[in-house]
């Protein structure tokens, strides 16, 4: 009798009932799901539909205000990550925690218990990456590696551990196509041989790719378990927003005319140690055109959106022409008045302060061109500018004037680009306009975008997200290790050709392979 | 075990006055617990610290020249810290804006010189205060040096300065060799708002930096500059606030204010330069400036309130044979409430027992 193998028919993991209340914000609300043993599962759902407080309650981070969870069919307690490990379940965070200044294998140490020397680290770490393809040099340094490398330690570090489950949170929201499909071989790979795999993402096509089983969430509830081949993309995303989802219309630009941006050998150093340098960057922009920059995360994409801005300046002031006028040296603010404007990546924080009023938020950017008065602040007029944002941007927000932490990641999204878009800007760059966002409010942001460049602006979007670029994007080109390839027609893309520029080696061809 | 701080969505405006009503009783009661530990009823030290204060009109006149300094300071002090930089060294901005002040009435002293005495004694003690002010934040711009470190040494500096001012080329050359100077002239005095009275104009100025500093603050674009850059730097950062340009101008307001509670307290208080013209005023100040939540009809109060406890204190030194530490004591043990009860107030705190394994 071995006792750890269930009797036929034992779900692996099965939540019961699972609810987690914060205030007045229920945040899951009686989750029943249950894993088979060696079954590739999704989780789906929008931003704020609670798969990630259930996932931490899986894995003991936080404690469930009520349900239960039968392991085997036996109720645990799992307490904390060490209990959860201890189980047998593996857990990848969407944002990676590793130790930039040590070496594969002592990054992979440090998380293991003490009777691991690093010796039998590097041998099983050879061994694993043998096993499941997953090539990693021990003795380099992590701030070195590419994020799909950094990811394959942590997916190494979970299965030393001979994980039953392995949950992975968004992993391929920072990997090439490639790369995502190497990671897939793998899962594969694994869940042929017993090991069960929770796989929570937005991005329905890799989902119908790997999983036969996904639960849907909304609301902090479970709205459907279906098979994900069974359904099309469309009626997945219209379960997870709750009706059916659109598509962005397109029509294609009218006369594009008018160099609105343009970018002349913009080069710039690192910011900081682990910084990317700007190497040679040349762009143009047209008035009516949406111009989209591709690339892995961390090859420079922030720098690009920080020299754009003017939130850090060029050495000279040619670099960089907006409507004509060189504005390298020039201000974000004083970039504004020539009919510029911004949308950052992160939200919270660079975007809008999270702890200040809607009304309050709008001044951030419209402070340079209304709402203040010789120095003095037109709180009506800020107060009517975010009530205007709100209701044209369909902006879900509680009644009032609430503070920005209090909307959900799509809603703030829908502000703060829409904050822009309001001032009718002639030149729109925005860093990841869809990062986190859900389905709904995602198609909503990307039709603005687009109508605001049919109207005959220049909109500039740097996109992690391919499809989305594919999906409004007139020209694109793509960025690797601080350098621009050349823009090129949409049509002229396949997805092939801009796996290999993300990972430089069009740029290499004939020449050093650069890795 | 371990603590749970959750964030209350509910948190009310009556919840928040509740409870800094109840870090003061509190307060009251830790404060009269080690009283009564050293053996004095705490119903007499309650008697003499804040019941005979205010109800002798005296007291009540002192009240308002020892809050005067505090909350000129105080105010200033807010600008740094709503933008989340740390002057620590009020104290020295005090001293300087004193000494310059004063080096304008020492110059004239004797020479009736006019009414343009005391304006410029005021600009120049401002002028002093912001100066010393900016050396740390200049530090900071250029060199990315911590400005706590600069501010609060510079704090000894300014001290040492005055005391070698003194005792030297500035002793009262008639004044039995004690480390003093000349009593300034009445051209160089700050007067008394009334005849007669002890409270000097230098509480005016205390109420215009408040009034003025409600309206920056609360309707300014620059006091939205300060709020974004202390509470999301780089949304600061994207606004266009160069936060350069902001520390440099908090430092320099908040410099400047000290600089004038300075050199008001000297000619309106003193009446001449000595080694100590302050009891730790530009340190309470910071103590005042949270107690009053960096508002600054908060910090009027503030001033008054912990103006309360020196008065309070000094008169339990005498009829109760207290130490005066315990003054000290009190305004911690206060500031301490006051921020303890604003945590409850924002915060959800629960005993959670580890979940698992037990």
């Amino acid at each position: 009798m071995k006792a750890d193998v269930p009797p036929s028919g034992t779900p692996l993991v099965e939540l019961k009932g699972i609810s987690k209340r914060y205030g007045d914000l229920l945040a899951n609300d009686g989750i029943d799901l249950s894993i088979e043993p060696g079954e590739i599962h999704a989780l789906l759902g929008e931003n704020g539909a609670g798969k990630s407080t259930l996932v931490k309650i899986l894995y003991g981070v936080i404690e469930p205000s009520a349900g239960e969870i039968r392991w085997e069919g036996r109720p645990v307690t799992i307490g904390s990550p060490v209990e959860a490990r201890a189980l047998g379940l593996g857990m990848v965070f969407q944002h990676f925690s590793l130790f930039d200044e040590l070496s594969v294998a002592e990054n992979i140490a440090v998380a293991l218990s003490s009777d691991w020397s690093l010796s039998t680290v590097r041998e099983k770490l050879g061994e694993i990456s043998r096993t499941y393809g997953l090539a990693l040099d021990a003795d380099r340094a992590v701030w070195t590696l590419s994020a799909g490398e950094r990811q394959r330690i942590e997916i190494v570090r979970c299965l030393l551990q001979n994980p039953r489950l392995l949950i992975l949170d968004e992993p391929t929201s920072v990997l090439t196509p490639q790369e995502a499909e190497h990671l897939f071989t793998t899962l594969d790979r694994l869940s042929s041989e017993g090991c069960a795999i929770l796989y929570i993402s937005h991005k329905l096509e890799e989902v119908r790719r790997l999983c036969r089983r996904a639960t849907i969430l909304r609301a902090g509830r479970v709205v459907a378990t279906i098979d994900p081949r069974a359904s099309s993309a469309r009626e997945i995303a219209a379960l997870m927003v709750g009706n059916a989802v659109g598509e962005v219309r397109t029509d294609a630009p009218h006369h594009p005319q008018g160099e609105t941006l343009k970018v002349s050998n913009l080069s710039m150093p690192p910011a900081g140690l682990h910084g990317q340098a700007l190497r040679d960057i040349n762009l143009v922009a047209r008035a009516g055109e949406v111009v989209g920059i591709a690339g892995v995360a961390g090859n420079g994409q922030s720098e690009l959106f920080a020299a754009l801005s003017g939130e850090r300046l060029a050495d000279r002031p040619e670099a960089l022409a907006i409507n004509g006028k060189p504005s390298g040296t020039m201000g974000i603010d004083a970039r504004r008045r020539l009919g510029a404007a911004f949308v950052p990546e992160e939200r919270l924080g660079h975007a809008a302060a999270p702890s200040h009023r809607l009304s309050e938020n709008t001044l951030i950017s419209h402070a340079a061109t209304e709402v203040s008065r010789s120095g003095f602040i037109l709180m009506n007029a800020a107060k009517r500018v975010a009530r205007s944002i709100i209701q044209s941007f369909d902006v879900r927000a509680p009644e009032g004037d609430p503070q920005a932490r209090k909307l959900s990641g799509g809603n703030l999204q829908k502000f703060v680009i829409g904050r822009e878009i309001i001032r009718k800007p002639k030149l729109l760059i925005v860093d990841q306009p869809t990062w986190g966002v859900d389905a709904g409010a995602a198609r909503l942001i990307r039709q603005a975008l687009v109508d605001l460049a049919r109207e005959g602006s220049a909109v500039v979007i740097v996109s992690q997200d391919l499809d989305e670029l594919f999906e409004v994007a007139d020209r694109m080109a793509v960025i690797h290790q601080g350098i621009l390839s050349p823009l090129k027609p949409i049509g002229e893309w396949t997805k092939e050709a801009v796996g290999l520029e993300m990972l430089g080696v069009a740029q290499a061809q004939g020449g050093v392979h650069a890795v | 075990m371990r603590f749970e701080l959750t964030p209350r969505t509910n948190a009310s405006t009556m919840m928040r006055v509740f409870a800094s009503v109840a870090a003061f009783i509190t307060a009251f009661l830790i404060a009269g617990f080690v009283i009564w530990l050293m053996g004095r009823s705490p119903i007499a030290a309650f008697d003499v610290y804040v019941l005979q204060p205010l109800s002798d009109p005296w007291s009540l006149q002192e009240l308002i020249v020892k809050a005067t300094p505090m909350a000129l300071i105080a105010i200033g002090l807010s600008y740094c810290f709503r933008a989340n930089l740390w002057n620590i060294g009020a104290e020295g901005q005090y001293v300087i804006g004193a000494v310059l002040g004063s080096w304008i009435a020492l110059k004239t002293h004797g020479m009736d010189a006019g009414f343009w005495v005391l304006p410029l004694m005021l600009l120049l003690g401002i002028i002093g205060g912001a100066l010393w002010g900016l050396i740390p934040a200049f530090l900071k711009t250029r060199f990315g040096v911590n400005e706590i470190l600069t501010s609060l040494m510079l704090v000894y500096v300014a001290q040492l300065t005055l005391d070698y001012l003194v005792r030297g080329p500035w002793r009262d050359p008639k004044g039995f060799n004690f480390p003093q100077s000349v009593t300034f002239d009445p051209a160089a005095t700050l007067p008394p708002i009334l005849e007669a009275g002890r409270v000097h104009y230098g509480a005016v100025f205390a109420a215009i930096a408040v009034l003025v500093t409600a309206v920056i603050l609360g309707r300014t674009l620059f006091g939205y500059r300060l709020k974004l850059t202390g509470d999301a730097p780089r949304a600061a950062r994207f606004a266009g606030f160069s936060s350069k340009a902001t520390t440099l101008a908090v430092f320099a307001i908040s410099g400047g204010l000290a600089g004038l509670a300075g050199i008001s307290e000297v000619s309106g208080q003193i009446g001449q330069l000595q080694p100590s013209i302050s009891p730790g005023y530009g340190f309470t100040a910071i103590t005042v400036a949270f107690l009053g939540r960096l508002n600054p009809i908060g910090i009027l109060v503030a001033s008054l309130v912990v103006a309360l406890t020196f008065i309070g204190g000094e008169s339990a030194q005498i009829m109760l044979k207290l130490p005066l530490d315990l003054t000290q004591a009190f305004q911690g043990i206060l500031l301490m409430c006051v921020l303890a009860a604003d945590a409850m107030v924002s915060y959800r705190i629960r005993l959670a027992a580890r979940g698992g394994g037990q």
